[in-house]
């Protein structure tokens, strides 16, 4: 309703402050008195901290403090937690080292905090750092997973033998043993899933300011969930109860799932604070970004797919080692297990699955959720399988899907996950016409005739979103429900005020959210704002990751408005002297269907907090709040088709055409819908041709600047082609499935499909540098 | 702790006097190697001279067969400049190659020569040009200026003042960017002088900066044209090797980048 409701490409209300330098970001904030953090970290992937000397900085100018690992145990803090239970195959659970925030005895990874100092300006601290003498004693270390796991590897934690955190699995074994002892065709192939360091533009920040009087704490930091942020810090490191911390995640520059998890670094500024009783601030930089912000992916999988003589999938088996890093981060335990192994299915029929997963300590900076987390590795694995299986066969890469598609709706998977809808020939049939398929051979001679390879790859993808129904999640081990709040606060004078669990750090909730306020009510955006990030406003909400803030945390605005204006009717009809029932609400007013009676929004709500005339027994006010489970996940799925030309002589690719058409249910801003398809896409194609961190086999880091570790830039994609396939989510009543991640999910196989397609080989590893493809070319 | 004073020189002179005072001095020209070295840590200088003001070190001139820019110029402007472009036109398109716009407009001829980064730009069109390094002691020829990695003839507290270039018959320079960096992976610069002598020169490539290839000038003397390339073999030993590029990958690189540009130098 109206040109700004849903549907609206309603412009970014946001974007005003982001764009002249206005928003408030927490490096933004100066307290009185407040006090600068650097952290002293190990220049060793693996080594005995055997004493830190920290007399002659305590000696220097303007230094408050030098603060150990060692202290931090003295003073009880806990460990960092892992928020996922997951069993091993053998029924025992998963086996963790602890995860001091500063190490008092071990570091296990290079930028390991063992010590911080505190001083009044950030220059003193780094300063006061280069004179603080850590002894350290050198341990073997090892960073290639299948190394850590060979006996006498170097071991990180003496609870984890053999580096093996878990050894988990998914699936009916002997059913897809028997399917590939009938099998008429089987395809196998080897994949890896490249580590990739997540690059928010803004760093890592926080500020904790403890009041000793009130014996409350302030923390100010870069949260995507500020309010899980206080539980954790609250509930497991004994820093402060709840009721005295009060999280605040201001304008948060972006964090693509690094900004989920609970850090070392602001657990130690909320005690240090305390113990200098000063505000504490830490700003990261860039280098720390590489080395401590959780990394991405990082997967080697043997996956075999069995066919039978009609092309149709009959089995899958997969075996994939993932790479945890030095410790168990947060979420990072359900990422290659329940995010990844559930959607093995892809768009696929496929009766029977069995997965393992091998979940692997080594020498390098803890990896967790990073844009899509688990969906994209399973994604990229099935469709550079289908595209493999498609060449094996001798078959079009486009009809063997079409050949295997699901068509019918739910559809339970073997791999738990229960599709509730799609239509998966829709989006391909989308894809394959914006790209002209049909005209690629005669393109791809064309090319060919002016020595360059051209290849076309498809991807269709699929993911669950909308994380997700708690019970679920419960029974599969998660320390947390995955639900979302939210309350309308209708001012006296009508303006509105949403406050919702859900936390903006890019995704453009005080834009789309109050589309929604616009398009049920009938008033302008202007109207309207949104209240987030601040655990003193805003009840107990879950926040934002998982494409879940739409489907989820725009549903309990949705639950919460039908309550806000169940009551509004009640007084409009009491005033109107009409039947409730005859209420409607359109431009604001409230009217009687079929008739020129109507009062204004305004006034209904002056109504409700004067109280002078309300029907009886209704208490007074008018606001309303709601927690919105989600019944299933949601399951956004698209096609995309990439066309690219690689240059034989030097291996380098050029994109000629990239089409996406997604199917995300209904959208509520298209505009904001396009904008985190082209960020997703350029991640994904960011994975499938630059970035990679890298570590040496002693565990350095080789990629920790933008000097060696390639982001994409404008100039290595391409324009994109977007359009949209809908089906309507039944899962809630706005039909959202959700958009965030999708285009990180489905690119990189588009890409690497399309570049072994040009150059005639099958096997090329992620990133496909021009190095690496032009090696590739000229193999025997 | 890291304690450093600024100068602004207004001439060559002040510079030179400036440097002579301090006790770990260094020249700033565009600050594209210096400050971010400084940013880090690894560089604490006692003084910093600016030259980039220094009228007499900004500009470029062409006069009968020689073009000179002086040192302080930046990329941009030599970009840009119709004189370049009409003189040395593979001049002016190397100069749109080096880093991104901010690092065009601050990083300057002198700067980047005087760094010699094994894998900048620019000495590969010095060498393969045969230009003169002009300083304020001396000329240096850039076949004995290039020493090595982040190594040159520059005595302490010598000033590069300008790069003076005999203008060629052609000129052609390719570059294969490092995908991070935007350095060169690789890049040849080849060029063949009035009186019909090549010099081909390939930056990025060697363990030891910037090199000449005697096999694809010895190739295009007989033969001025990209084929003729072709059954040349470039050896990998000796070559650079790192995660973006393997020595042999780059050895491929010499060769292709060295037919692009002659296929761009007509």
């Amino acid at each position: 309703m109206g040109v700004e409701g849903i549907g609206a490409r309603v412009v970014r209300k946001e974007d005003k402050r982001f764009i002249t330098g206005k928003g408030r970001y927490v490096d933004d904030i100066k307290l009185m008195g407040m006090t600068h953090a650097y952290f002293i970290r190990s220049p060793h992937a693996h080594a005995k901290v055997k004493g830190i000397d920290s007399s002659a900085a305590l000696k220097m100018p303007g230094v408050v403090a030098v603060l150990t690992g060692k202290q931090l145990v003295d003073d009880k803090v806990g460990n960092l937690i892992c928020g996922w239970a997951i069993t091993s195959k053998d029924g025992s659970p998963m086996k963790m080292g602890a995860w001091p925030a500063m190490a008092p005895e071990t570091v296990r990874f290079v930028g390991q905090a063992v010590a911080v100092v505190i001083a009044e300006s950030k220059n003193l601290a780094r300063d006061a750092a280069e004179a603080v003498v850590v002894d350290y004693e050198e341990l073997p270390a090892v960073a290639d997973m299948h190394a850590a796991i060979k006996a006498g590897a170097p071991q990180l934690h003496p609870e984890a033998p053999g580096n093996q955190v878990y050894d988990w699995v998914i699936g009916d074994e002997s059913a897809t043993d028997a399917a590939f002892a009938k099998a008429a065709n089987v395809v196998k192939l080897d994949v890896t899933n490249n580590r990739l360091a997540p690059n928010a533009m803004e760093p890592r920040a926080a500020i904790a300011d403890y009041d000793a009087a009130e014996e409350h704490f302030t923390l100010y930091t870069t949260s995507q969930n500020p309010h899980v942020a206080r539980l954790v810090l609250s509930a497991f490191y004994n820093i402060a109860p709840e009721h005295k911390l009060r999280v605040i995640a201001p304008d948060v520059g972006g964090g693509f799932g690094s900004k989920i998890f609970i850090y070392p670094e602001e657990m130690v500024a909320l005690w240090a604070s305390k113990k200098v009783e000063r505000p504490v601030k830490w700003t990261g930089d860039r280098t720390e970004a590489f080395l401590t912000d959780a990394h991405g992916r990082d997967h080697i999988t043997h996956a075999e797919m069995a066919f039978d003589t009609n092309n149709k999938i009959i089995g899958l088996k997969v075996k994939t080692y993932a790479n945890f890093g030095a410790y168990m981060s947060l979420f990072s335990s359900s990422v290659p297990t329940y995010l990844y192994a559930t959607l093995l299915s892809g768009q696929y029929n496929i009766p029977a699955i069995h997965a393992e997963v091998i979940g692997v300590y080594t020498n390098t900076t803890p990896v967790d959720a990073y844009r899509g987390a688990g969906r994209p590795e399973a994604s990229y694995l099935i469709e550079r399988l289908m595209e493999t299986a498609a060449r094996q066969l001798n078959v079009d890469p486009a009809e063997l899907r079409r050949t295997n598609f699901i068509t019918q709706f739910p559809h339970q998977t073997p791999v738990i996950m229960a599709y509730d809808t799609g239509d998966f020939n829709a989006s391909l049939d989308a894809a394959m016409k914006a790209i002209d398929y049909a005209g690629f051979a005669a393109r791809k001679a064309q090319a060919k005739s002016q020595g360059k390879l051209r290849g076309i790859g498809v991807s269709c993808y699929i993911e669950a979103c909308g994380i997700a129904p708690s019970k679920a999640v419960g029974s599969l081990g998660a320390g947390v429900g995955l639900w979302e709040s939210a309350e309308v606060r209708v001012n006296p004078v009508g303006t509105i005020e949403i406050l919702t669990g859900s936390h903006s750090h890019g995704q453009g909730h005080e834009t789309t959210f109050c589309q929604l306020v616009a398009d049920r009510l009938g008033i302008p955006i202007s109207q309207v704002s949104i209240v987030h990030g601040d655990t003193d406003k805003v009840q107990f909400g879950m926040g934002t990751y998982g494409s879940r803030s739409a489907a989820v945390g725009l549903t309990a605005i949705l639950k919460a408005m039908e309550k806000m204006e169940s009551k509004a009717k009640k007084i409009a009809a009491h005033a109107l002297e009409a039947s409730e029932a005859d209420i409607v609400i359109e431009n604001g007013e409230f009217k009687v269907t079929g008739t020129d009676k109507a009062i204004a929004l305004p006034m209904v709500a002056l109504a409700a907090y004067t109280a002078h005339n309300l029907p009886d027994g209704m208490e007074p006010g008018l606001k309303e709040s709601a927690f919105y489970d989600p019944t299933n996940f949601t399951f956004p799925a698209g096609a995309y088709i990439c066309e690219l030309e690689v240059d034989p002589g030097t291996g380098k690719t050029s994109f000629i055409n990239f089409v996406a058409a997604d199917d995300f249910g209904r959208l509520i801003n298209p505009m904001i819908v396009e904008g985190q398809v082209h960020g997703g896409l350029v991640q994904g194609i960011g994975q499938a041709l630059l970035e990679h961190a890298i570590y040496d086999a002693n565990g350095q880091p080789v990629t920790a600047s933008f000097m060696d570790y390639a982001m994409p830039r404008a100039d290595d994609v391409p324009s994109f082609n977007l359009s949209h396939t809908t089906t309507l989510c039944p899962g809630n009543p706005l039909g959202i499935k959700g958009c965030g991640e999708a285009g990180a999910i489905g690119a990189s196989a588009a890409v690497i499909n399309a570049i072994t397609d040009a150059i005639g080989k099958n096997n090329l590893e992620m990133p496909a540098t021009p190095d690496r493809v032009w090696r590739t070319i000229h193999a025997a | 702790m890291y304690q450093t004073t600024y100068h602004r020189a207004s001439t060559v002179d002040e510079a030179a006097s400036l440097f002579a005072k301090g006790t770990e001095a260094k020249f700033l020209a565009g600050g594209q190697t210096l400050l971010p070295v400084m940013k880090q840590r690894l560089a604490s200088p006692s003084d910093v001279i600016d030259l980039a003001k220094i009228k007499e070190l900004i500009g470029v001139e062409a006069s009968g067969d020689t073009l000179t820019i002086k040192a302080a110029t930046p990329h941009y402007d030599v970009a840009t400049s119709d004189v370049v472009k009409k003189a040395i036109p593979a001049l002016a398109y190397l100069a749109t190659l080096i880093g991104d716009p901010a690092v065009r407009y601050r990083g300057t001829i002198g700067g980047s020569i005087a760094n010699n980064d094994p894998a900048a730009d620019y000495p590969a069109a010095l060498l393969a040009l045969d230009a003169t390094v002009k300083t304020n002691k001396r000329s240096i020829a850039a076949a004995d200026f290039f020493k090595g990695l982040f190594t040159t003839a520059l005595e302490d507290g010598e000033i590069v003042t300008a790069v003076s270039f005999p203008v060629p018959a052609k000129a052609g320079y390719s570059k294969m960017p490092h995908p991070a960096s935007r350095f060169a992976l690789t890049g040849v610069f080849v060029a063949q002088t009035k009186s019909g002598e090549v010099r081909v020169a390939a930056t990025g490539a060697s363990q030891n900066g910037v090199m000449r290839v005697p096999a694809i000038e010895a190739a295009l003397k007989a033969n001025w044209s990209p084929a003729a390339i072709d059954s040349v073999s470039i050896p990998a030993s000796g070559l650079l090797a790192d995660i973006h590029g393997t020595a042999e990958y780059r050895a491929n690189l010499v060769k292709v980048m060295a037919q692009r540009a002659v296929a761009a130098a007509g």
